[in-house]
């Protein structure tokens, strides 16, 4: 009846139990509250079912806030196993280390950085084009809540049963059915899978946008930065994502119908797992910095006042980029053995890859000479990002030299590498972003005092606990270990990338008041919410927070900068008449299929035949009678537009 | 005798404009998906543990008829298109059904060489040849099962509703997808098939 679920699958000992209860009461916690205040109809009504792209983007923001949480549990966790593990021991049992390295490493790529890049150009993107919504809202709804059933998935399963112990991309033989015989795996590739598809849909759905809805005189050379960046990475997206479907896909053959794909033996072939699964990794890492990138190019034009330095060469390295990244894969394991002229070439190519990137570096720092530089919180991050990505970029080339990367391949080296490349070009990307935009969605800034504090909480956080990696990795130390000998004198660098993370804790402790703070003295910070920054593009020229049709009327532009531009020579962005606006009714279907994913994802993780027979057929039927719908739109009258816009101008 | 396309209000044309551009990028991403696949097939087809090649195992004519079923329903949904942008539902429906039928037969055949295959113990966890066969194979089946459904949904549809600007565009969709298959079909009888006799 219920596969391989008993209650065993619950009873993991008392660290999982202490997870279990914290998990199982902050979520009886919350829907307890929504109970107690009556907020449930709200909730559907304005949030849950809604298809407005700035409201999907705000719930992924949130959502993926919720999982850096468990993320950054997870990494303190490892930093605390490896601080006492001298010489064996530790608090951490070898298996649970194992869940923990590969959860950590899930949540964030697929949890955190996916969804806050996501949600940034759900909220962003239409706004700067001058669009009413995205191409397809529903398909943006659907996108969202399968990656919220990827991420339940995720957590469950730390409730029920155990998670992979495989690392975060699930090499094979090790994630073969005959090494990985528990559910753990099958977490992975379920959650994995579920919200990867969302991201394949969210991919497509971003790129028509801006080729189909850029609003008239938006000539593709004139888009801002950020829309070029998004550009890119949805095109890698929609390129490398199918690959890791095709993958996971293959694995899940393996496991569930004995099939030879990757495995030891059976005329199996790992080492093309290996190879599929860069195939999309590597784009992934794009996919991930190039929306950053388009924030900071926003943000060094905006804080220096002045304009972009080298807008073209910047759209030319982004699309150098998005090229290059697909033929750079194999440096993740020079040390398969596949020769040295294949090395080589790939060597070659990942030297080459830095080239458009330091023309960004260039770009941004010309951008801030002669300029009036303002530092604000975005700035700081920016600075940041600027100092350490270097850092991390040249450690990063050194790497692709193939004989250098024998000795450092899997060593702690390549963990603070691509720490230093993630945390400082996504995740500061990602702090800029929602500092720069607070206004424009929530109508009011963020405390730029407590906002400094997080910052150089994060960075010299960051530096305490990296650079004693990058030291590590040199002497010898790989990556994953649960304990090492003491006699190798490593523990006093693992307590200092300790104390490093307790450091970063105190940045996101900072942040977490800039947000109390901000919301408690909201009434100082409304009044010039619409163009906080003297900002240059679209998304400043409309109302903060931003009324539920972007645009009442839908701007004409004729320059880069269209806003910065209206501002100087007095013109009106938006002249004529009101019109109709014809908007999205809102759909809880999105909820429904995504639901019907997630039982049939939980039912083939524990091989529930029936429920997930029952799931798929749900999901068709549920599908078929989306497409039965109709009446999915609503009107505006261009006399009630204009009631509501003359309300926001007063 | 009017043309459909012309008669379509400025909105819908816009909103078909939209929906066709961003198939194609879906179709795109699929065809990433068999990309992946026929590169796993093309490492793999040697990988025959002992076990059955390619040559021994499949029969040129039998998937010549699978082919030419394939192609031909692909003929018939392109005059399905045609009459459904000359606002004729009953040819539409016609050509349409003529396609499901056709379909499933291909499907019908797949499925007895499939079973063929399980039955003499040549199932896809044989070999890792095999594992890539049945996959690449199975997955193109799989779409082509889909699309079925899909293709009878929006019968239901049309006969019902008629030939809405929603409906035609669906069906726009639908027969894009339907070449898309076809062209993974003639890929997979040349490599898949093909190859081994030449």
């Amino acid at each position: 009846m219920f596969g391989r679920l008993t209650i065993a699958a619950v009873e993991q000992g008392p660290i999982v139990l202490g997870a279990q209860i914290f998990i199982v009461i902050g979520t009886l916690a919350v829907l307890g509250a929504l109970t107690y205040f009556r907020k449930w109809s709200w909730l559907w009504n304005e949030w849950l079912t809604s298809l407005d792209a700035k409201k999907i983007g705000v719930m992924y923001i949130v959502v993926a806030l919720v999982m850096l949480v468990r993320g950054g549990i997870d990494a303190i966790m490892m930093r605390l196993q490896q601080a006492l593990a001298a010489g064996g021991g530790g608090y951490l049992p070898p298996q649970h280390f194992q869940q923990v390295f590969t959860g950590h490493g899930v949540i964030m790529i697929f949890f955190v950085a996916m969804p806050l890049m996501l949600g940034l150009i759900n909220v962003v993107l239409p706004l700067q084009i001058g669009a009413r919504d995205v191409a397809f809202p529903f398909l943006n709804s659907l996108s969202f809540w399968l990656f919220v059933s990827g991420a339940a998935l995720m957590m469950l399963s730390l409730v029920v049963g155990e998670f992979s112990t495989a690392g975060w991309l699930a090499y094979p033989p090790l994630s073969e059915l005959r090494y990985s015989p528990g559910v753990g795996v099958d977490y992975y590739i379920w959650a994995v899978q579920i919200a990867g598809i969302g991201s394949l849909l969210s991919g497509i759905n971003f790129i028509t946008t801006i080729f189909k809805k850029r609003c008239p005189g938006m000539t593709l050379m004139r888009m801002p930065i950020f829309v070029w960046t998004v550009l890119g990475s949805m095109l890698l997206v929609v390129f490398a994502f199918p690959v890791l479907t095709a993958t996971l896909g293959m694995l899940t053959l393996d496991r569930y119908l004995g099939m030879h794909f990757f495995t030891a033996g059976g005329g199996g072939n790992m080492m093309m797992y290996v190879n599929l699964i860069w195939t999309w990794g590597h784009p992934e890492v794009y996919v991930l910095v190039l929306p950053a990138f388009g924030v900071f190019s926003e943000v060094v034009a905006v804080f220096s006042q002045k304009r972009l330095f080298g807008y073209p060469s910047m759209v030319l390295a982004t699309m150098a980029i998005t090229v290059f990244s697909f033929i750079v894969w194999l440096h993740h394991f020079f040390t398969m053995g596949a020769g040295a002229d294949v090395n080589a070439f790939f060597g070659i190519m990942t030297m080459i890859i830095a080239i458009p990137t330091g023309v960004k570096i260039f770009n941004w720092i010309f951008t801030m000479y002669r300029g009036r530089i303002l530092f604000t919180t975005p700035m700081l991050w920016f600075l940041g990002f600027v100092a350490l990505f270097t850092i991390g970029g040249m450690a990063g080339v050194l790497m692709a030299v193939p004989p250098a990367d024998f000795e450092l391949h899997n060593s702690l080296f390549l963990v603070a590498h691509f720490h230093t490349m993630i945390v400082s070009g996504v995740l500061f990307g990602d702090f800029a972003a929602i500092t720069y935009w607070m206004p424009k969605i929530f109508g009011f800034r963020l405390d730029e005092k407590w906002g400094a504090r997080a910052f150089w909480g994060w960075t010299v956080g960051f530096m305490v606990a990296f650079i004693p990696l990058y030291v590590l990795g040199l002497m010898g130390a790989t990556r994953r270990l649960d304990h090492y000998p003491a006699g190798l004198g490593w523990q006093p660098l693992f307590i200092m990338a300790g104390i490093g993370v307790c450091i970063i804790v105190l940045g996101f402790v900072s942040q977490l008041m800039q947000i109390f703070v901000s919301i408690r003295d909201r009434a100082r910070t409304t009044a010039d919410a619409a163009d906080p920054w003297n900002g240059r593009t679209l998304e400043w020229s409309v109302p903060s927070p931003a009324p539920f049709y972007n645009f009442a009327k839908t701007p004409k532009i004729s320059s880069r900068d269209a806003y910065w531009e209206a501002k100087r020579t007095g013109e009106s962005l938006a002249p004529g008449a009101y019109e109709d606006i014809v908007l999205p009714k809102n759909t809880p279907m999105g909820i429904y299929l995504a639901g019907t994913a997630f039982f049939f994802g939980f039912a083939v993780i524990w091989h529930i035949w029936w429920l997930a027979a029952l799931a798929a057929l749900a999901f068709l039927v549920f599908l078929v009678m989306r497409s039965l719908m109709e009446d999915t739109e609503y009107v505006i009258p261009a006399a009630r537009v204009a009631a509501l816009d003359a309300a926001h101008s007063a | 005798m009017t043309d459909r396309s012309l008669a379509l209000t400025h909105e819908a044309y816009a909103t078909q404009d939209v929906t066709v551009f961003g198939f194609w990028l879906y179709l795109m991403s699929d065809c990433l998906i068999f990309a992946s696949l026929f590169a796993t097939y093309a490492v793999l087809h040697t990988n025959t543990f002992g076990g059955p090649d390619a040559r021994s195992l499949f029969s040129l004519p039998y998937v010549l008829a699978e082919t030419l079923i394939l192609l031909t329903s692909s003929f018939t949904a392109g005059l399905g298109i045609l009459a459904a942008r000359r606002d004729r539902a009953r040819e539409t429906i016609a050509w349409f059904a003529v396609t499901l039928l056709l379909s499933l037969s291909f499907l019908g055949l797949e499925i007895h060489e499939f079973a063929g295959l399980v039955a003499a113990g040549n199932g896809p966890s044989r070999s890792g040849f095999l594992s890539a066969y049945f996959t690449l194979v199975g997955t193109h089946g799989l779409h082509v099962a889909l699309g079925s459904l899909w293709m009878l949904v929006l019968l239901v549809q049309v006969a019902f509703r008629g030939l809405s600007d929603t409906n035609v565009r669906r069906l726009t969709l639908l027969a894009l997808f339907w070449h898309f298959l076809d062209i993974i079909w003639v890929l997979i009888f040349t490599i898949v098939y093909l190859f081994p006799f030449i």
